[in-house]
C-alpha cells in the first residue's frame, strides 16, 4: 500500500510541509508592529508619555508630524496604529482628565487587540513612572501593580500552542483523508470483489488495511515530536507514554472514520470530500486548535464536543505544555475508545461480503 | 480455515451447484424493479466445464455473484457444494475460487507479490506454494516478469495473472466471469489451455461465462441466457441440432464484396436469421419456416450450399427468436440509414482515387520502448480499413497518432492531406472519432450529448436540430435517456452518432465492438458498410478477427511492427494452410512474426 | 461577425455542457453549495478570537474592602466570570490544569494595607498559556481594568487611553473572518472543481474526443474556465449574502469593485486548478495535488494569522498566492471601502498568476500525454 506514490505524498510530504508551515509560518505574535506617534503640542510630559511606546520591543514606532499624515499611513496599511497626544494634553492633564487617542486598523482585529494591549501597557508604564517621580506617594493613593505569570507558555509564544495542535491535524489527515480513499479505491478497481471470495473475514480485511496507516501515522507523530523539540523548542512536559497512548488511540479513531466513510460512499471523489468536510475541517476549526471554544455560542460548543478531535486536542495541549494529568488522560482515552468501538462496528457493517 | 476435505462430504456424483426457481430483482436506474434473473433451473456437474452464454444484461454475472455468495437470491433455492449459500456464504467462499470480470489485481504490486497476497488470503502453505507457483507461472508464461508491477502488464497478461491468482489453490468450484473479454486471440488461446490443463490435472469443476461461441463449444454443458431468462441448455451437440438444416453458405458473384451480399441477406430479417462474411463467402442461417423458393430471389444465381451447423448458429437463432417474442428488434433500421447514403454508386469509382490517409515510416517511441516501429500504409477513399493485432501491439498508438492525439517520433503522416497534430482546427472537422470506451458525458441525456458534439463541430441553430433529429432516428436513440445508464450496445450507438454528427469524411473507430453482444455487432457492421457505400472512409481496430472479413483491407500489427497488409483473402493466403479462417490466420501470422524476430535478434527491422 | 460567432458559439456549447454535467448530478448540487452555507455560519460563529467569557478563579487572602472593590470591578465588566473561589495557593494549579479557568488572580494578605499606605500592591495573575492568544487577550482586559481601578482611586488624575478602531469599531474578529471567507471558501471549491474538470474527462476518455473536435485549446480553456469561475462567483455571493444579512456586517465599499476583485481572484484560482488538472492523469491525482496546494495557500493567506508575522522568506513566497491578495482585497473593499486606486496593487499578482497558469493549462492539454 505504501508503494502508491500519491499515498506517500499525503502520508509524509504533507505532514512535513505542515510542520514547517505551522512552526515557522504561522504566528499570532505581534513583533515590530509599525506604530505612528503624533504629538500635536510638544511638551516634556508628552514625550515622557510616549517614551514607553518608543521603547517597546514589540512596537516599531515613528514620529509623524500631523494626524492627517498618520491617518494616510494607516489607510495605506503602512502603520497598524496611531498614538495621538492631542493639543490640550498638558492643560487637561493638569485638570486630571487627560486623554490619549489610539487609532487602530480594525481589519485585522486580532492584531489590533494585541496592539491595544501592548500600547496600553507601554503608556501605563510611563504613567506610573511619571507618578512615582512627580507626585510620589504624596497623592496618598496606592496603585495596583499587575504581576503576570503565564503558565505552560512563559513567553506567550503562539508556536507553542500551534505545534501540539498540529499533531491532531496530521493524525486526522493521515487517518481520515488517506483511508477514505482506500476502500473506495478498492471498490472502484474491483479488488474487493476478489477479496470477498476468499476465506478472509471482513474484520481481518479491516485490520490488515489499517496496519500500514497506523505505521505512517506513528512515523508522522515521531516527526512532529522531534520537530517540536528540536526545531521549535516546544517542551513536551507530559509523559511520553501518555502522548503515544493517546495519539495512537486518536489515530485509530481517525483511521476508522476514514474507513467508514470510504466503505459507505464507495467512490473516491465523494469519499475525499466527505472526509475533508467531516474530519479535517472540524479538526482545524472546531476542535479548539486556534479558536478558543470558550468564545463560541452554545450550539457550536455542543457541535464541537461531538468531534473526536476536540477531546484529543485538549489532551495533547495539556500533555505538551502542562504535564501528565492522568485522570484527564484516562477520560479522553475512554471517550476515544468509545468512538473507536462505534466506528469499528459501523465499518464492519459497510464491509459486509455482499454486493447488494 | 477450510471446513473439511471435499471428497469426504461430497459424493462424487452430486452436482456442485443446484439452483431451483432462482430469482433476483434489481432496481433499475428509473427506480423501477426488474428481474435480473428469473425461473432459473441450473446444475453444474462435478469435474466438468460448464458455460454460461448470452448477450449483455443476460444475467450471467448476477448468477456468478449469487453462486459466490456476494448477492442474495430474491427467490428460489441455491445450493453450492451442498451448502445453502444464503446462510453459509463464508463456508462456500472458503472452498471456491472466483475470478470476476475485472479481476482485483493490485496494480502497484508485482506479479509475485500479487500471487503471494492471494496465497496468504487463501491460507496456502509454503510447501504448496513452492510446488504450485512455478507451475502457474510457467503455464501463464509470466515467469520472466515476476518483478513487474501488475499495472504495467498488457490486458492479456493481466487476465492470465488474474487466473493464476485465482488458482493459487485447488478450489472445489472455479467461477470465471468472462475471462476473455478484451483479450486478443493469442492470449485467449493461452487462457483456455490453462483452464483445460487444470481440469485435466486436478479434476476442477468450472463454471465460465463467455461471449465467444468457440469457447462455449469446448464446454460439456452450455446454458444460454438472455435478459434474465434461460433460453436453452444442453451439450453443444444438443444445441447445434436446433439449427440442423438451416445453416448455409453462399459465394458472392465475382467482383461483389462478400459484405454486400451479407448486407443483402441480413436485411431480409423475415427470411434470414443471421449472416456473416467469412473467408470470402457469406455464412447464413435460414428461418425454419422459410422455403427454398422464398430464398431464391435473395440468393439469386449465387452458389449456395449447406454447411455444418455450429454453436454460434444455434445461439443466434435462440436470441433472434427470443428477441422477436419480446417484440424488440435491436439495431438501427436499414431503411432510415439508407436515406443517408449520399451516392451509392460512387463506391467503386471513389476507391481508385489517391489515398486519403498516407503513413510512411511512422515511428513512435516512449523512452526506450518502441510502440510503433517504422510503419507504412495507405488508406484509400471509401475503404474500410482494419487494424488488427494482439494487446499491446501498437494499434491504439498508431490510431492516436492518426487522429492527432499523439505526436509521432518520426515519419510522415497525412490524413486528408494534412497532419492532424499540426493542422488548423478546421481540418479536424473532416474526421469523426469513436474512442474505445465510448467517451460520452454520462450524466447528460442523449440529446444533450449530441447537441454538445454538434456544437463543438460548429453546427448550430436549425442545422444542428435537423441533424440531431436525423441521427437520433438513424440510430434509434431515445433523446431523453441518460447516456450513463444506457445498455452497452446503446452507448456504442450513441458514441457512433456523436462521431458522425458532423458527417465526417473519415471515421476512426477504436475497438467499437469490444464487449458488445453478437446481435448488436451485426447491427453495427451493417451501419458501417452503409457508411462506406456513401463514400466515408473508415479505419477500425478490433479484437474479433472474424470482423476483419467486413474490411476491404486489413493490417496486422505485433510489437509495433506491421506483419501483414492487404485484403482479408490475401492475408489469409499469407498465413498458408493455417489460414482457413481469420482467427487462425491471425494467430499464424503473429507467431510467424515472433519467430522471425527472435531469429533476427538483437535489433529488428520492420516488415512492410 | 460570422467568424466571431464561429469562434464563440463552440465555447458557449462547451460552457453549457460543463454546467449541465455539473448540475445534473444531485450530489454535486449539494456538495457545491451546502458547504458554503454551513461553513460560513460555523466559522462566523465558531472562529472567534474575541474573549466574551473569561472563567477565572480568585485566591483572596486579603479579605478586605479594597480587594472586594477590585473584584467587583472585575465582575462588573461582564467578561470575567468567577468560577472558583480558592482558599490555598495550592488549589491554583488544580483549577488551571483541569482547564476549568484560564486565569487565576491572587490577592496577597497585605493587599489592603499596602494600598492604604500608598504603596504598590501586587496583584498576581496566573494565566493558562496553552492558548497564548486567549491568554494575551485576557491579560490585556485585566490590565485595562486595573488601570481604570487605579484611575478611580487616584481621583481621576490619570490619563485615559481613548481607542478608536477604524473599519471595525468593536474589533470583532467575526468582521475580520467572515469577509475573508468570501474569497477563501469559493477558492477551495473552485480550485477543486477546475482541477477535476479535465482530469475527469481524461479518466472517462472524453478528453480525447474533445481534442479531435475543431475546438482549439484556447476555446477548451475558456469553455472550461468560465463555468468554474461562475460557480466560484456564485459561492462568493452566498457568503456575501450571509455576511450582509445574517451577520449584518456593514459593507463600506462598492459591490461592483468587490465583484471585479473576486473575478480576478477566481480567475487566478481557476488557472491554478486547470494547470493541476492538466498535469494530473486521473481524478485521484487531481484531488491530491489540489489538496497539497490548498493547504499552504490557505495557511499563508493572512486569513488566520497576519502575513506580516511570517518570516521574510515566506512573506515573499506569498506573492504567488492569489488568496493572500484576494483576502486583502475583499477585506479592504468590504470593511474599509477602499477604491480601485487603493487596491489596484492587489490585482497585479493575481493577474500575473492567471496569466501564467491559464496559458500553461492550455498548453498542457495537448502536450501532457496519458
Amino acid at each position: 500500500m505504501l508503494r502508491d506514490r500519491s499515498n506517500l505524498l499525503v502520508g509524509f510530504l504533507l505532514p512535513i510541509a505542515l510542520i514547517l508551515l505551522f512552526g515557522y509560518g504561522l504566528s499570532f505574535d505581534v513583533k515590530n508592529a509599525p506604530v505612528a506617534i503624533v504629538i500635536d503640542e510638544p511638551s516634556l510630559a508628552a514625550r515622557e508619555l510616549v517614551a514607553g511606546v518608543e521603547g517597546s520591543s514589540y512596537l516599531a514606532s515613528r514620529r509623524v508630524g500631523t494626524l492627517a499624515e498618520a491617518e494616510r499611513l494607516l489607510g495605506d496599511g503602512k502603520v497598524d496604529a496611531i498614538v495621538h497626544v492631542p493639543v490640550d494634553f498638558l492643560r487637561q492633564r493638569g485638570r486630571g482628565a487627560a486623554q490619549v487617542q489610539l487609532v487602530l486598523n480594525g481589519i485585522d482585529s486580532v492584531t489590533a487587540t494585541t496592539l491595544e494591549a501592548y500600547i496600553a501597557g507601554a503608556l501605563g508604564k510611563a504613567m506610573e513612572h511619571r507618578f512615582d517621580r512627580g507626585q510620589g506617594t504624596a497623592h496618598g493613593a496606592g496603585q495596583i501593580v499587575l504581576v503576570q505569570r503565564i503558565w505552560f507558555n512563559e513567553t506567550s509564544n503562539s508556536t507553542w500552542y500551534l505545534v501540539p495542535g498540529l499533531v491532531v491535524l496530521i493524525m486526522t489527515l493521515v487517518g481520515a483523508f488517506l483511508t477514505s480513499l482506500l476502500v473506495a479505491r478498492e471498490w472502484e478497481r474491483g479488488t474487493l470483489e476478489s477479496l470477498f471470495v476468499t476465506p478472509v473475514r471482513p474484520i481481518e480485511i479491516v485490520i490488515a488495511k489499517l496496519a500500514p496507516y497506523v505505521l505512517v501515522g506513528l512515523v508522522d507523530l515521531a516527526m512532529c515530536l522531534l520537530a517540536a523539540r528540536l526545531l521549535f523548542d516546544v517542551p513536551i512536559r507530559g509523559s511520553l507514554v501518555a502522548v503515544l497512548l493517546s495519539s495512537t488511540m486518536y489515530l485509530v479513531v481517525s483511521l476508522l472514520l476514514g474507513l467508514f466513510i470510504s466503505g459507505t460512499t464507495r467512490n473516491q471523489f465523494a469519499a475525499s470530500q466527505v472526509a475533508l468536510l467531516t474530519s479535517f475541517m472540524p479538526a482545524m476549526m472546531l476542535s479548539g486548535f486556534v479558536f478558543d471554544l470558550r468564545n463560541v455560542p452554545l450550539g457550536v460548543q455542543v457541535a464541537a464536543q461531538v468531534v473526536p478531535a476536540t477531546h484529543f486536542m485538549a489532551l495533547i495541549k495539556t500533555l505538551f505544555l502542562a504535564g501528565t494529568d492522568w485522570p484527564m488522560v484516562a477520560r479522553s482515552c475512554l471517550i476515544l475508545g468509545g468512538y473507536a468501538l462505534v466506528l469499528l462496528f459501523a465499518t464492519r457493517r459497510t464491509l459486509r461480503k455482499r454486493l447488494d | 480455515m477450510s471446513v473439511a476435505a471435499p471428497g469426504e462430504l461430497l459424493p462424487r456424483k452430486r452436482p456442485v451447484v443446484v439452483a431451483r426457481d432462482l430469482r433476483k430483482v434489481f432496481t433499475g436506474p428509473d427506480a423501477v424493479p426488474f428481474d435480473a434473473l428469473r425461473d432459473v433451473h441450473f446444475e453444474v456437474a462435478p469435474g466438468t466445464l460448464t458455460a454460461l452464454v448470452g448477450p449483455d444484461g443476460a444475467g450471467k454475472t448476477t448468477l456468478m455473484r449469487m453462486i459466490a455468495g456476494l448477492l442474495h437470491p430474491d427467490g428460489g433455492t441455491l445450493e453450492v457444494l451442498g451448502l445453502d449459500v444464503r446462510h453459509e456464504a463464508q463456508a462456500v467462499q472458503n472452498r471456491i475460487s472466483y475470478m470476476p470480470q475485472r479481476f482485483g489485481l493490485y496494480e502497484d504490486l508485482s506479479i509475485q507479490e500479487n500471487l503471494d497476497l492471494y496465497a496468504d488470503l487463501h491460507g496456502v502453505s509454503k510447501e504448496t506454494r513452492a510446488e504450485r507457483f512455478p507451475r502457474l507461472l510457467a503455464m501463464t508464461d509470466l515467469a520472466r516478469f515476476t518483478a513487474r508491477p501488475a499495472g504495467q502488464l498488457s490486458g492479456g497478461m493481466k487476465q492470465k495473472l488474474g487466473l493464476a491468482c485465482t488458482l493459487v489453490r485447488v478450489p472445489d468450484l472455479l467461477l470465471l466471469d468472462e475471462p476473455s473479454v478484451g483479450v486478443d486471440p493469442l492470449s485467449r488461446r493461452d487462457l483456455w489451455t490453462i483452464i483445460e490443463q487444470m481440469i485435466a490435472e486436478e479434476g476442477l469443476s468450472v463454471l465460465v461465462s463467455t461471449a465467444y461461441m468457440d469457447e462455449a463449444e469446448r464446454c460439456e454443458r452450455v446454458h444460454v441466457f438472455n435478459k434474465g431468462e434461460q433460453l436453452a441448455q444442453g451439450t453443444p451437440q444438443e444445441l447445434r441440432t436446433r439449427v440442423a438444416g438451416l445453416t448455409w453458405v453462399a459465394s458472392p458473384r465475382s467482383e461483389e464484396p462478400a459484405r454486400d451480399l451479407q448486407a443483402r441477406l441480413i436485411d431480409a430479417s423475415e427470411r434470414i436469421v443471421d449472416a456473416v462474411p467469412s473467408g470470402g463467402e457469406v455464412r447464413y442461417i435460414r428461418r425454419p419456416e422459410v422455403t427454398d423458393e422464398q430464398l431464391d430471389d435473395l440468393v439469386g444465381d449465387r452458389v449456395a450450399r449447406p454447411r455444418e451447423e455450429e454453436l454460434e448458429d444455434a445461439f443466434m437463432l435462440l436470441l433472434r427468436e427470443h428477441e422477436s417474442d419480446r417484440n424488440q428488434v435491436p439495431g438501427p433500421s436499414a431503411d432510415v440509414a439508407g436515406d443517408e447514403v449520399r451516392s451509392g454508386s460512387s463506391t467503386s469509382a471513389a476507391k481508385d482515387e489517391a489515398p486519403i490517409i498516407e503513413v510512411r515510416d511512422l515511428v513512435r517511441r516512449f523512452g526506450d520502448f518502441t510502440a510503433v516501429a517504422s510503419t507504412s500504409f495507405d488508406v484509400r477513399r471509401g475503404e474500410i480499413f482494419g487494424l488488427l493485432g494482439p494487446n499491446g501491439a501498437g494499434k491504439t498508438t498508431t490510431f492516436r497518432m492518426l487522429c492527432g492525439l499523439l505526436p509521432a517520433t518520426s515519419g510522415h503522416l497525412e490524413v486528408a492531406g494534412v497532419n492532424l497534430r499540426t493542422a488548423r482546427a478546421t481540418a479536424r472537422r473532416r474526421i469523426g472519432y469513436v474512442a474505445q470506451k465510448f467517451a460520452l458525458y454520462a450524466n447528460l441525456s442523449v440529446r444533450e450529448n449530441l447537441e454538445f458534439f454538434g456544437g463543438a463541430y460548429g453546427l448550430r441553430g436549425r442545422a444542428l436540430r435537423d441533424r440531431i433529429r436525423v441521427i437520433e432516428a438513424q440510430f434509434e436513440l431515445d433523446p431523453h435517456a441518460q447516456s450513463g445508464i444506457l445498455p452497452h450496445g446503446y452507448k456504442q450507438r450513441l458514441a457512433m452518432a456523436a462521431g458522425l454528427i458532423h458527417e465526417p469524411r473519415i471515421l476512426f473507430l477504436d475497438e467499437p465492438t469490444s464487449g458488445i453482444d453478437p446481435l448488436a455487432r451485426r447491427a453495427f457492421w451493417r451501419t458501417i458498410t452503409q457508411l462506406s457505400q456513401s463514400g466515408v472512409t473508415i479505419i477500425v481496430t478490433t479484437h474479433f478477427m472474424e470482423e476483419a472479413e467486413y474490411c476491404d483491407r486489413i493490417a496486422i500489427q505485433d510489437a509495433g511492427r506491421l506483419l501483414a497488409l492487404g485484403t482479408p483473402r490475401k492475408v489469409r493466403e499469407q498465413a498458408g494452410e493455417r489460414g482457413r479462417d481469420m482467427n487462425s490466420a491471425f494467430i499464424a501470422i503473429v507467431e510467424q512474426g515472433r519467430e522471425a524476430s527472435m531469429s533476427r535478434e538483437p535489433e529488428t527491422e520492420a516488415v512492410s | 461577425m460570422n467568424e466571431f460567432a464561429a469562434l464563440v458559439f463552440p465555447i458557449l456549447t462547451l460552457i453549457r455542457k460543463e454546467l449541465l454535467a455539473i448540475f445534473k448530478d444531485p450530489a454535486n448540487r449539494i456538495v457545491l453549495f451546502a458547504p458554503a452555507f454551513v461553513q460560513t455560519l460555523l466559522f462566523g460563529y465558531g472562529a472567534s478570537f474575541d474573549l466574551t467569557n473569561v472563567p477565572y478563579a480568585v485566591l483572596d487572602q486579603s479579605h478586605s474592602a479594597a480587594s472586594s472593590a477590585f473584584l467587583a470591578h472585575l465582575d462588573g465588566t461582564g467578561v470575567f466570570r468567577r468560577q472558583a473561589t480558592l482558599s490555598t495557593p495550592g488549589q491554583i494549579a488544580q483549577v488551571i490544569d483541569q482547564g476549568r479557568v484560564i486565569m487565576a488572580i491572587s490577592l496577597p494578605s497585605d493587599f489592603a494595607d499596602t494600598l492604604a499606605a500608598g504603596g504598590d500592591a501586587p496583584v498576581q495573575l496566573i494565566l493558562d498559556g496553552r492558548n497564548s492568544t486567549t491568554a494575551g487577550a485576557a491579560s490585556g482586559y485585566i490590565a485595562a481594568v486595573a488601570t481604570a481601578f487605579n484611575a478611580r482611586r487616584s481621583g481621576g488624575g490619570g490619563i485615559t487611553l481613548v481607542r478608536r478602531a477604524w473599519f471595525n469599531p468593536n474589533l470583532e474578529s467575526r468582521w475580520q473572518i467572515v469577509p475573508a471567507m468570501i474569497a477563501t471558501l469559493s477558492m477551495l471549491q473552485t480550485l477543486l472543481l477546475a482541477a477535476l474538470s479535465v482530469a475527469r474527462e481524461r479518466e472517462q476518455g472524453t478528453f480525447d474526443q474533445l481534442l479531435v473536435t475543431p475546438l482549439t485549446p484556447l476555446q477548451i480553456l475558456v469553455g472550461k474556465a468560465i463555468p468554474s469561475i461562475m460557480i466560484g462567483m456564485l459561492q462568493s455571493s452566498i457568503v456575501l449574502m450571509i455576511a450582509l444579512f445574517w451577520f449584518q456586517i456593514p459593507m463600506s465599499g462598492s459591490i461592483a469593485l468587490l465583484y471585479l476583485g473576486l473575478l480576478g481572484f477566481t480567475g487566478a484560482a481557476v488557472g491554478i486548478g486547470m494547470s493541476l488538472s492538466a498535469l494530473a492523469l486521473n481524478m485521484q491525482q487531481a484531488m491530491l495535488y489540489t489538496f497539497l496546494v490548498i493547504m499552504p495557500l490557505t495557511l499563508l493567506s493572512g486569513l488566520i494569522t497576519p502575513v506580516r508575522n511570517m518570516p521574510q522568506v515566506l512573506q515573499i513566497a506569498t506573492y504567488v498566492n492569489p488568496l493572500r491578495f484576494g483576502v486583502d482585497l475583499v477585506r479592504r473593499v468590504y470593511l474599509e471601502g477602499a477604491g480601485l486606486g487603493d487596491i489596484y496593487p492587489d490585482f497585479i499578482p493575481m493577474f500575473a498568476v492567471a496569466a501564467v497558469t491559464l496559458p500553461l493549462a492550455a498548453w498542457l492539454f495537448r502536450h501532457r500525454l496519458a
